[in-house]
């Protein structure tokens, strides 16, 4: 596939770009990665400079870290002692893609049941009642629906678990889950029903319907496939979306996911794992847009490359 | 197309949503003055975490530091509604030049500066947001700027697409047999012919662009002490929701309901001025 | 609807199956993700209370807060205080079996105080012979006043008698080192399957930000003792998901409580709600190496005295904490301070007092004070900051402007003293003894970054650690202390308190000052 591979090489300048703003912004910050509440010593946070190479000038420093990205190697964290950056990313990867993943599935199956529902009753009461309730959904911050739910669901009612996460307990995801999924689903279900709405004008479909065909056929055999494709093109955008939520959600639930990651090396100045995670996140969306991309490709003839 | 703006909105939804955010604004803008308390001072000796009274004239009640609420959540909103505004504006700004020249002067240039905006669309750009407020402090300027910076990249391409089927049009043809030149024709013919893009942009944008804020603030990254913003409410208030439910309840209605409203706005102006665009967010 | 009630009735099945499977797990809310599990490197709270639990000292700390023996079986004390032997258990062993040597307790010292280790507390070490020069890096770490004579006896030596050593001794930055994973592993030795320790318990796994699991370790000396086979280190940065997770019975331990909740708190778990005098004093310091701070005691005092001490405890931290009429915190061993006469004034008073200095500093109404007060993220200093800047500004007329800075910044501008003016700061002690609160305000005192250098505070200091006699060291210190609250370099705002939740099936928990909780002293009900 000589297409996907020339994407794939597309998307190196994009990394690129991500590394070195990154790289560069990281340590343009005040503070460094041993400034703690307790002052080191002068000669140990020279010893420990010198330990991450961080004692040498900032362009040998900033090639180094390309040449070894180029070998495959994110380097030591600097905060978490004695870990590499690859361990703890491969821990929490999994977590954050089973939650973005689960989110994903989730806010499609919703967003796209209601949206296409609300179109076949278009106008009517429950149209209006659902495209009313997307419309506060879409408003609504997940921060302030995580809390919310856990109260409800985690201590009054003691269903699911507050937060936390063990591996296997398929429980501790649902909240998480349905917190991330939410605002995606309301603005997917609206997308879903206006796209339908316009598709069912086409005359094409007009001509269907004086064939006599059954609204309901219409709608899932004809109407829908072509109605996808905004929704489809949304999937980027929502992948991204996905993923900067779920800084919020993993606080709140206390999930050990890359989004958390990222804040808290932030914070701790850990220059090798925000390079990391962030490398991991632009990775990603730069392959949910090539996916989206592909799969446009097969379902629009028009989109396709000459 | 200047005067269909003006003539809606027609439908009743969207009439209710337009007259819900005159409201707000109304009551952001005046009314902190009806009260007599500031949004700083601390009453020492009343009560923390009070519920709401007519008689101590603390409408809404006051904060776990007893704080008036009511003025707090008035005065949080003119902030929110500021960054949202000049947020705005500085995307409109950077999206409108960038997507109109590009879109005007085609060719190697456009196809070069659609690369660039590509190459940043696949960026995580919440997280740069979060890095530059993390890193070089809580400037108001900087909220503004940083969440600018991320939202002219949907207006760059829409404004693209519209100046491209405009450069088609005979009157653009005309102007250059004229000898207009080309800052000439952008002033002219283009840019104000985009102004139906740019109000539903601007409208679409807004409530994202509070959200943005709200996101930070929720984050700790927000506006300094003592002032406030819906955003930087709503996170005080979650902490404390079991004892002062008022602290949560208040600011949360407010932005949910700006939110709300300016999202139905959006929609109906998006399907006035704009009949076939897609839904874009 | 039937399907969903019967999804719904299935999760909360699981949730019980869940908790029951969980019975014979100790879950401890712990803060912040340890650094690292290096007992020489390990800096924060987290990883101190995990490493505890993983090794142990020559001395150790009873439930009560008593020092009782703990590698080592007993003392001996030489040259009027000044040489230690030290005999150890000769049944201790490391948790792979190995016994625990003299050796070990060289090496893990000597470890500490090189400055090649990365360790954080290298200079508290500093009463051993030699150990300020190897922290520096004027010696090399075999020349630290610590000896094996003998494969079960250590002979340490002092620079000077020094009371706080056996409470030093149980800091994990004094337990010993097993130097043969140190050998095989690096400084990444620290992880599960490596990390071979003398405590009661063992490394089992740590996934980082989730959870650090300890079982019990079989070869512990005094394993008998043990009842908790298994526990749980849970981070928890969030202190408000940590009560929602407390409240849904995830967690037996809590870390520390939300203040906003207290009274709440109070209310609907007064029984499970521990609090406790505990080593910290939360203060404000002023950069006094800069204007309008630098040799302006007046104004220093009239700031401090326009707070209200009193309400702050009360309101802002709900009496989860107590008002600091001085700088070290009651009940710290060796404390002979007094607290200043006008902290027990009637507020009116101290304000007229207050008024009068910010007068004779040259400011009033017309001429307000602009300040910059400087703040790390986090929902309790910034209460704080903006209630004593309303104070400041509804008592004296002081302008201030609030800095909310992120941790890093904050510290870096707090030690490069340009912009910084007032900050916030915590201390909280290493040891039970006053000399680490009153340390830390030497001139040349790293932490010291109010870059007050007072002659004769450091006389005092110094002659407190040569002091032969301890009623003349506890008397210097206290006249320390004096000296730094009529100068004010620092403001002392509230004494911390150790504040959790512990749920009831948790037997064996007493509350002490240095708040430490070993996993080994407590029993859980089924």
């Amino acid at each position: 596939m000589p297409l996907a591979i020339r994407r794939l090489l597309q998307a190196l300048p994009t990394l690129w770009v991500l590394v070195t703003l990154t790289f560069f912004m990281m340590r343009a910050a005040p503070g460094g990665p041993f400034d703690r509440e307790r002052a080191l010593l002068p000669q140990v946070e020279a010893a420990l400079q010198a330990q991450y190479r961080l004692d040498r000038p900032l362009w040998q420093q900033y090639v180094g870290y390309l040449g070894d990205l180029l070998r495959g190697d994110l380097g030591p964290s600097l905060h978490y002692e004695g870990y590499r950056v690859t361990e703890l990313i491969a821990q929490a990867l999994p977590v954050s893609l089973a939650l973005g993943g689960g989110a994903l599935l989730l806010a499609l199956v919703l967003g796209l049941g209601t949206g296409t529902f609300a179109a076949r009753h278009r106008d009517g009461l429950l149209d209006r009642v659902l495209m009313g309730l997307a419309s506060i959904g879409l408003s609504l911050p997940n921060y302030v629906v995580a809390p919310l739910l856990i109260l409800l669901f985690a201590i009054t009612l003691g269903w699911l678990p507050a937060g936390g996460w063990q591996a296997g307990r398929y429980a501790d995801m649902l909240l998480p889950m349905v917190a991330l999924a939410l605002p995606q689903a309301a603005y997917l279900a609206r997308l879903t029903r206006s796209s339908l709405v316009e598709t069912l004008r086409a005359p094409y479909i007009r001509a269907a319907r004086a064939k006599g065909l059954p609204e309901r056929a219409i709608l899932l055999r004809h109407a829908l496939k072509p109605a996808l494709l905004p929704v489809l093109s949304y999937l980027g955008p929502a992948a991204a979306g996905l993923l900067t939520g779920s800084v919020v959600v993993e606080q709140v639930f206390n999930l050990p996911g890359l989004g958390r990651y990222f804040v808290q090396a932030a914070l701790n100045r850990d220059y090798t794992l925000v390079l990391g995670v962030v490398l991991l996140y632009g990775a990603l969306i730069v392959l949910c847009n090539f996916l989206v991309d592909l799969l446009y490709g097969r379902l629009d003839p028009r989109a396709r490359p000459a | 197309m200047k005067l269909r703006i003006f003539s809606l909105p027609r439908r009743r939804t969207a009439r209710v949503a337009a007259i819900g955010l005159i409201a707000v604004l109304l009551l952001v803008v005046a009314g902190p003055w009806l009260s007599p308390y500031a949004a700083d001072h601390i009453d020492f000796e009343g009560q923390w975490s009070a519920p709401p009274t007519l008689q101590s004239q603390h409408w809404f009640g006051t904060d776990g530091l007893g704080r008036d609420l009511y003025v707090r959540t008035l005065e949080g909103g003119r902030l929110s509604l500021l960054v949202g505004l000049v947020s705005t504006v500085v995307s409109l700004l950077i999206g409108l030049a960038w997507g109109a020249i590009a879109g005007y002067v085609g060719g190697r240039v456009d196809s070069l500066m659609m690369r660039v905006v590509d190459v940043l669309y696949a960026l995580p750009f919440l997280f740069f947001v979060i890095l530059l407020m993390v890193l070089f402090g809580r400037e108001l300027w900087l909220v503004f700027v940083a969440i600018g910076a991320v939202n002219w990249l949907d207006m760059a391409r829409i404004v693209r697409g519209q100046t491209l089927s405009l450069r088609r049009q005979p009157y653009v043809d005309a102007a250059l047999t004229a000898g207009l030149d080309t800052p000439a024709i952008l002033r002219r013919h283009i840019v104000p012919n985009l102004l139906g893009v740019v109000v539903v942009c601007a409208v679409l944008t807004l409530p994202q662009v509070i959200l943005i804020e709200s996101f930070l603030s929720f984050l700790g990254l927000g506006v300094q002490e003592p002032a406030t913003s819906w955003g930087a409410l709503v996170n005080e208030g979650a902490r404390e929701m079991e004892s002062t439910p008022g602290a949560l309840l208040f600011p949360a209605v407010f932005l949910v309901f700006t939110l709300l409203c300016l999202n139905v706005l959006g929609e109906h102006l998006r399907s006035a001025l704009l009949p076939d665009s897609e839904p874009r967010r | 609807m039937r399907a969903v009630l019967a999804a719904l009735g299935l999760s909360s099945m699981l949730a019980v199956t869940l908790a029951a499977a969980e019975s014979g797990v100790l879950r401890i809310g712990n803060g912040q993700e340890p650094e690292t599990l290096d007992p020489h490197r390990a800096e924060s709270v987290s990883a101190l209370a995990i490493l505890r639990d993983l090794y142990e000292g020559l001395t150790s700390v009873a439930p009560d807060g008593r020092i009782v023996p703990g590698a080592a079986v007993g003392w001996r004390v030489l040259h009027g205080g000044r040489v230690y032997f030290f005999d150890l258990r000769p049944q201790a062993r490391w948790s792979n079996g190995e016994p625990v040597t003299a050796q070990d307790f060289v090496a893990g010292l000597r470890r500490s105080v090189d400055p090649a280790t990365g360790g954080s507390f290298g200079g508290m070490l500093s009463p051993i012979v030699n150990a300020t020069e190897i922290a520096a890096g004027r010696l090399p770490p075999e020349r630290l006043g610590v000896q094996a004579v003998g494969p079960l006896r250590l002979r340490i030596e002092l620079t000077a008698p020094s009371p706080q050593l056996l409470g030093l001794l149980a800091h994990p930055s004094a337990f010993p080192v097993h130097a043969p994973s140190v050998r095989q592993w690096g400084d990444a030795f620290a992880r599960p399957g490596r990390l071979v320790g003398n405590g009661a318990y063992l490394l089992q796994t740590w996934i980082v930000q989730s959870q650090i699991t300890l079982a019990r370790n079989v070869h512990y000396w005094n394993d008998v003792a043990t009842h908790i086979s298994q526990v749980r280190y849970l981070p928890t940065e969030d202190v408000g998901s940590e009560l929602k997770r407390y409240r849904a019975g995830e967690i037996d331990i809590t870390y520390q409580i939300p203040l906003v909740q207290a009274p709440w708190i109070r209310r609907q778990l007064g029984d499970e709600l521990r609090l406790a005098t505990y080593l910290g004093v939360y203060y404000y310091g002023f950069n006094v190496t800069r204007p309008p701070f630098k040799d302006n005691r007046a104004l220093r005092q009239a700031l401090a005295m326009a707070v209200d001490r009193e309400l702050i405890v009360n309101k802002v931290m709900n009496g989860v904490a107590q008002p600091a009429l001085g700088w070290v915190p009651p009940g710290t061993s060796g404390h002979r301070g007094r607290a200043l006469a006008w902290m027990h004034w009637p507020r009116e008073r101290q304000l007229a007092e207050a008024r009068r200095l910010y007068a004779e500093a040259g400011y009033s109404e017309a001429r307000p004070l602009e300040i910059e007060l400087r703040y790390n993220t986090h929902e309790d200093h910034k209460r704080i900051a903006v209630v004593i800047a309303a104070m400041w500004k509804q008592h004296l007329g002081v302008r201030t402007r609030l800095f909310n800075e992120e941790t890093k910044v904050y510290l870096h501008n707090r030690r490069q003293r340009q912009v910084t003016q007032v900050f916030r700061a915590t201390w909280i002690g290493d040891y039970d003894d006053v000399s680490t609160f009153t340390d830390i305000l030497q001139s040349s005192h790293g932490q010291n970054d109010t870059g007050w250098a007072d002659a004769e505070y450091d006389a005092l200091i110094a002659g407190a650690a040569a002091a032969v006699d301890p009623l003349q060291r506890q008397q210097m210190l206290a006249a320390a202390e004096a000296r730094l609250l009529s100068e004010w370099p620092v403001i002392p705002i509230y004494w911390y308190v150790s504040k959790h939740l512990v749920k009831p099936r948790v037997q064996g928990w007493q509350d002490n000052l240095l708040d430490y909780h070993y996993s080994k002293d407590l029993r859980l009900l089924p």
